[in-house]
């Protein structure tokens, strides 16, 4: 028997199986231990049935990606089966409803369990997840009680469902009594830090209400409706708006009405409805009104991929709005990084005084993972520069930020999404756009992002944004164990991006940027500003394989030629 | 010192006999006497405005500067929801042509009807988009030749007053903009009521369609005024006597509908409020605790 530090199991099915929790309760006990763990979702579009499939990736140590091959796959179907059987590793081992018939040549080790027959046996139903459960815990020699400890905690107080359960563990677990373990996760070394298991939309929204929001507004689209969802439920009190919007245009030009109000307001989209507050967000620029748009990225284009991940929003990001604007741009790439990254964004907001994009995407939104628990008192929250001064005060005179003034106290002036002048009236008189162009434009120096690096005195590197930052984090600690010498670049900073990293990442000959699009968007955005960088692209709809990338990127250096572009 | 300074490099003028002077001047006189009765300051009003020369009226203001934000074209219900509902104190006015209102704005109507979301609209219909020089606006009439009708408009004209009944709108008040004094009647008691309020103003345009004789009528040519007074023993609180007023046809003065009974948006939320409180940031963390 293998002793790994770390096992993969992908369960799939049709949603309504059980699927869908059944990674998330598999993580969320193993956490619950002291594992580490992070699951990883993709459903279908429709609301019953359809092929789906999650897995989760439990390990000894902090994980960072979905990871490589799987080591179990639990088939709920014939499809299932053949979809995914190819992705488990030789050694791996498949669990089957019994309505499956494996392949006659099938070289795997195959199991069937009655999922639905034990399950019944217990009295209740919906117990099958369970039985799954009892049996990984005798294929991963995880000891039973810590799921039967994790039942007992989930549904304290009904004690029927407790005991359905219980009985459904020791049931999966005799059915695979004679069955070699495939590996032994070994003990778990429990955190000393305090943890939370948590998603990344949910990690954005309690960051946007650490942050201070008092102002949501959205229309429903996956993957961002959980954040609107957790806001109505949440954002609650005295002084607090969180409503369903009518559209995306409603969406933010009520969070821009709200922003001028003196609110700190946010709203959470995909690309589609990202698409159509272009508008808006131009208005936001010019106004100088502070408010956060959350893209959190989908399969494109158009309604394209709707319930897998890419990363093709960021052209869109950067360049959403009419006219001569820059707007700032937060990319999360892991879920501790959705907790910061949204206070990273509404501090930018206040103090720039306009809109900031933070960008997350589906695979980070569905993300179930342990982290450290955020300390609220070490992450600081900049609050909005508010005039207080008399009335007669030219809120656009300053070439400089300047106070903010807020309908209710005096200052009052116009805030306008038309060139004006110092008064906020619409001007046509070029020097006033000249001014005015150049106040805007001067803010962003406010706005200067941290970058970590690793390695850095070698002269290749590589630079993923966003959500592939664990896969590719992955992927360069293999290569370094593997001796390459290469660097590590990465910041949330989108736009503008940290000058000191700039000035690093010129003097690299080689800036490897792994990214999940066809085009190789960031890899074009360092190239224009002077980095001799390349892309590696995936676009399959989900995230890249850490030990894949690895090998396409030794591919590269080896002088293989240009990255392959699609990942086979 | 009171007051924004007026802006003396303004140049936006409104062409001579415009409607919209009118329409300023009403909104004047009620968010003054608004103020006075109230003893609140100027500061406490917002003027949001759709794009168009009606919009530009938050720059033509005199007197005492009331906070204003002239957005983007169509949206100014929208930037006047999140004003609202960001500060429920505040006295919220939005002022847009029949174009911004009603061709690219028209989807924020219904959804603020539903919502009774608690500001005042003040609409000035010209019947023609005037800002971008004449074309065709949902209110021009059918067959009249503009610059982007040179055939004749081939749609039928929209009855503004009809829609707003249809959707909901608890009140509804109809104008001219040759009648300040009337209209800041209608106005103020617009911001009074608690719920979304729409005072639709015949704004003629001087330049691209000017409609004051037809308004007006002339007697001695034997042409009728559009123009009519609703009698006072009319009966707002009916809808069905509203729809009455409105199949008349012409330009009915004075309020047609008022619905008290249903709450306001901002009042639906206050009574949430009692029945749930809000959590901190740290304990709603602590819900995920491993
Ligand atoms: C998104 C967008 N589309 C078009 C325009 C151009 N535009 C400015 S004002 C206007 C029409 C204004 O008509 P109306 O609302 O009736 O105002 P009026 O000038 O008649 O008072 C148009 C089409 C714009 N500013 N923004
Ligand atoms: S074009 Fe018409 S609406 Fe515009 S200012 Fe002139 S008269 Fe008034
Ligand atoms: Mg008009």
């Amino acid at each position: 028997m293998a002793s790994r530090s770390e096992i993969i199991v992908r369960f799939a099915g049709e949603g309504g199986q059980g699927v869908v929790t059944a990674a998330e309760m598999l993580a969320r006990a193993a956490t619950g231990v002291g594992y580490h763990a992070l699951t990883f979702a993709t459903f279908p579009s429709q609301i019953l049935g359809g092929p789906t499939w999650t897995q989760a990736r439990v390990s000894r140590t902090p994980v960072e990606s979905p990871g490589d091959a799987i080591d179990i796959l639990v088939a709920f179907n014939d499809v299932a089966y053949h979809e995914h059987r190819t992705e488990v590793h030789d050694g791996g081992i498949i669990l089957l409803d019994p309505s499956v018939t494996p392949l006659s040549d099938e070289h795997l080790r195959c199991v069937t369990v009655p999922f639905d027959e034990l399950a019944k046996q217990t009295g209740e139903s919906r117990a099958a997840n369970m039985v799954v459960m009892g049996g990984l815990s005798r294929l991963i020699n995880m000891p039973v009680h810590y799921f039967k400890d994790f039942v007992s905690q989930r549904f304290a107080g009904r004690d029927k469902v407790v005991e359905a359960n219980h009985i459904a563990l020791d049931l999966g677990l005799a059915h695979l009594a004679e069955e070699d373990p495939i590996s032994d996760l070994g003990e778990p070394e429990k955190p000393d830090y305090e943890q939370v298991f948590i998603k990344g939309n949910d990690a954005l929204s309690v960051g946007a209400l650490h942050a201070g929001i008092e102002f949501y507004f959205g229309y429903p689209i996956s993957p961002a409706t959980p954040i609107l969802v957790y806001m109505e439920r949440n954002l609650v009190g005295e002084g607090k708006f969180a409503y369903q919007a009518s559209s995306e245009i409603e969406a933010i030009t009520g969070i821009i009405g709200a922003g001028f109000a003196g609110k700190k307001s946010m709203t959470a989209t995909s690309g589609p409805g990202f698409t159509l507050m272009g508008e808006g967000i131009g208005l936001a620029w010019m106004a100088e009104i502070p408010c956060v748009i959350v893209d959190v990225q989908r399969g494109g284009p158009a309604t394209g991929l709707p319930t897998k991940t890419e990363q093709s929003d960021l052209n869109a990001a950067l360049s959403p709005a009419h006219g001569d604007s820059s707007i700032p741009v937060i990319a999360a790439g892991s879920v501790d990084e959705c907790f910061l990254a949204t206070v990273h964004a509404f501090n930018w907001a206040e103090r720039y005084q306009g809109p900031v994009i933070l960008l997350s995407e589906h695979s980070l939104a569905e993300r179930a993972q342990n982290i450290a628990k955020p300390d609220l008192a070490a992450i600081p929250v900049e609050s909005r520069n508010v005039y207080k001064g008399e009335n007669g005060y030219l809120r656009y005179e300053s070439q400089e930020i300047s106070p903010f003034p807020v309908p209710g106290g005096a200052g009052a002036y116009i805030a306008n999404g038309s060139e004006h002048d110092i008064y906020g009236d619409t001007t046509h008189l070029a020097k006033y756009h000249i001014q005015m162009t150049e106040r805007r434009f001067g803010k962003l120096k406010l706005l200067e992002g941290t970058y970590e690096s690793d390695n850095a005195s070698a002269s290749v590197a590589v630079i993923p944004w966003g959500g592939s930052k664990g896969s590719a984090r992955e992927a360069f600690q293999q290569l370094r164990s593997a001796g390459v010498d290469i660097a590590w670049y990465y910041t949330m900073f989108l736009n503008p991006l940290p000058t000191a990293l700039l000035d690093e990442l010129r003097s690299k000959d080689l800036v490897i940027v792994p990214e999940l699009n066809y085009q190789g968007q960031f890899a074009s955005v360092l190239r224009s500003q002077g980095v001799k960088a390349e892309a590696i692209t995936q676009y399959t709809g989900l995230p890249f394989r850490p030990t894949e990338l690895g090998e396409r990127i030794k591919a590269r250096l080896a002088g293989a030629g240009q990255p392959q572009a699609v990942n086979a | 010192m009171t007051g924004t300074a007026k802006n003396p490099e303004y140049d936006f003028l409104w062409c001579p006999g415009c409607g919209d002077f009118g329409v300023r001047r009403a909104l004047e006189f009620a968010m003054r006497d608004w103020n006075i009765e109230r003893e609140i300051p100027m500061h406490d009003n917002v003027v949001v405005a759709g794009i168009g020369c009606s919009g530009n009226l938050v720059h033509l203001y005199e007197g005492e500067q009331p906070y204003g934000f002239h957005g983007i074209h169509g949206r100014s219900l929208p930037l006047a929801l999140g004003v609202k509902m960001a500060r429920e104190d505040l006295n919220v006015v939005v002022v847009a042509g029949d174009g911004d209102f009603l061709s690219i704005g028209m989807e924020h109507i219904a959804p603020q009807a539903s919502r009774n979301l608690n500001i005042c609209a003040v609409i000035m219909d010209n019947g023609v988009y005037g800002l971008t020089k004449g074309q065709s606006s949902p209110t021009t009439v059918e067959d009249t030749v503009t610059s982007s009708t040179p055939y004749g408009k081939l749609e039928s004209s929209l009855n503004p007053l009809d829609l707003y009944l249809t959707l909901g709108v608890t009140y509804i008040a109809s104008g001219y903009s040759t009648k300040p004094r009337d209209l800041a009647g209608l106005i103020k008691r617009g911001m009074e009521h608690d719920g979304f309020s729409i005072v639709h103003v015949n704004s003629p345009c001087t330049t691209y369609n000017d409609t004051y004789a037809l308004l007006k009528g002339n007697k001695a040519k034997g042409i009728d005024p559009l123009a009519w007074e609703i009698p006072d023993d009319h009966d707002s609180t009916s809808k069905s006597a509203a729809r009455g007023v409105i199949e008349q046809g012409g330009v009915p003065l004075g309020v047609i509908y008022q619905d008290d009974s249903r709450p306001s948006l901002d009042q639906r939320l206050g009574a949430v409020r009692e029945r749930v409180t809000g959590r901190s940031a740290e304990d709603l963390l602590n819900t995920f605790a491993v």
